[in-house]
């Protein structure tokens, strides 16, 4: 394994707060700012990362025929046509889980090391064997939670895990903050996870409709240039990761801008 | 308070709702941290108390033991509450010995 590789866990125990998300955005704007990145879907069972990058129709082996050794890797990664220096290595098989033990994707993830500056692997929710396998595999994390109780909790317990197993550095993105919430003390603030989670901060990302938008398309907001409030903060997040210094940005000073005016004006309804 | 409170009240609305989920996180995750059930933390209250009873009266009533959690350190925090006489004495139980006795009526004089 090249020692210089960033192998990143993206993990955030419970499920549906952005981690797949995430890590096709992040995915996208590190290729995009020239680095080798793969993304490994590790989330056997409930896979996602193809369609978020609309990559499902391209699929044709997966991790599964790599490890049985009836394809090479490089017939099973699928490389993004508009983003060439990404590729995705599907997730196979949901009864992969019955066999895949930690070596294996310890094995894959050496694979890939050797061709790619990042490998980005999207954790499975929970924190049972899908999660265990893909810990043995990293070396460092993003915890990705929302600032909800339910999201928090199973991220310190999911933060736990990853230090018992030395995983350093642990970073966290705190996914689909909602400023106007926040300001009115209707949601836990920054500072509030922060300071419960003991984590440093890598980035914040905005309550986006955008991220819909971009996922019913297959297109992720980092992809198309967008300039919406989440594809800004998953572009700053990219640029942190590789020791750029962004400030992070203020939720109390979003949207006060005329573009965000006229943004929120051109998306009202109507009738 | 802030005004946003006052404002809450007057109307007789609830306060705002982030400081409670902030309490009940802490409250949680102290528990989640050590893998000490409801339970097993009150027997351990229990027997705390039961071994400070032996020394000193308490206030069984008014003891809180509890886990507080800051920085990703739990703690042990026992709060036992210890029975006076009415001239403000601690009252030491007479099987101590009677130096224990000494030192703390000398503390307290």
């Amino acid at each position: 394994m090249t020692s210089d590789t960033r192998v990143i866990l993206i993990c955030s125990g419970k499920g549906g707060v952005g981690k797949t998300t995430l890590t096709a955005n992040l995915g996208i704007s590190l290729a995009r700012k020239g680095s080798q990145t793969a993304v490994l879907d590790a989330d056997f069972g409930l896979r996602n990362l193809d369609l978020l990058l609309g990559l499902e129709n391209r699929i044709v082996y997966t991790a599964q025929e790599v490890l049985e050794e009836t394809c090479r890797l490089d017939q099973a990664l699928v490389k993004h046509k508009q983003e060439p220096n990404l590729s995705l290595l599907p997730a196979g098989n949901p009864r992969m889980l019955d066999w895949l033990k930690p070596e294996d994707m310890k094995k894959i993830v050496e694979m890939l090391s050797k061709q790619f500056d990042y490998v980005l692997i999207d954790c499975p929710a929970g924190v049972e064997d899908g999660f265990r396998n893909a810990v043995a595999a990293s070396k460092e994390a993003i915890i990705v939670t929302n600032p909800e109780v339910s999201a928090v909790r199973d991220a310190d317990r999911v933060i736990g895990l990853l230090n018992t197993n030395g995983i350093k550095p642990v970073q966290l993105v705190l996914n689909r903050v909602r400023p106007k919430m926040m300001e009115s003390q209707e949601m836990l603030s920054i500072e509030d996870v922060t300071d419960i989670l003991a984590l440093p901060l890598l980035g914040l990302v905005l309550e986006d409709e955008q991220v819909i938008v971009s996922t019913n398309r297959g297109e992720p907001l980092t992809l198309i240039g967008s300039q919406s409030p989440a594809a800004r903060c998953y572009s700053n997040i990219a640029g942190r990761l590789q020791g750029e210094d962004i400030p992070l940005i203020d939720p109390s000073k979003e949207g006060d801008g005329l573009r965000d005016k006229f943004r929120r004006l051109m998306q009202t309804k109507i009738f | 308070m802030t005004l946003r409170d006052i404002l809450n009240k007057l109307l007789g609305r609830q306060p705002a709702s982030a400081a409670k989920a902030r309490e009940r996180l802490q409250l949680v995750l102290a528990h989640d941290r050590t893998d000490l059930s409801p339970d097993l933390l009150n027997q351990m209250r229990e027997e705390i108390l039961g071994v400070v009873a032996k020394y000193v009266e308490i206030d069984f009533e008014g003891g809180a033991v509890s886990l507080e959690t800051e920085d990703r350190m739990t703690a042990l925090v026992a709060n036992l509450p210890i029975k006076r006489t009415l001239s403000g004495e601690i009252q030491v139980k007479e099987q101590n010995s009677p130096k224990i006795e000494e030192s703390i009526s000398e503390q307290l004089s």
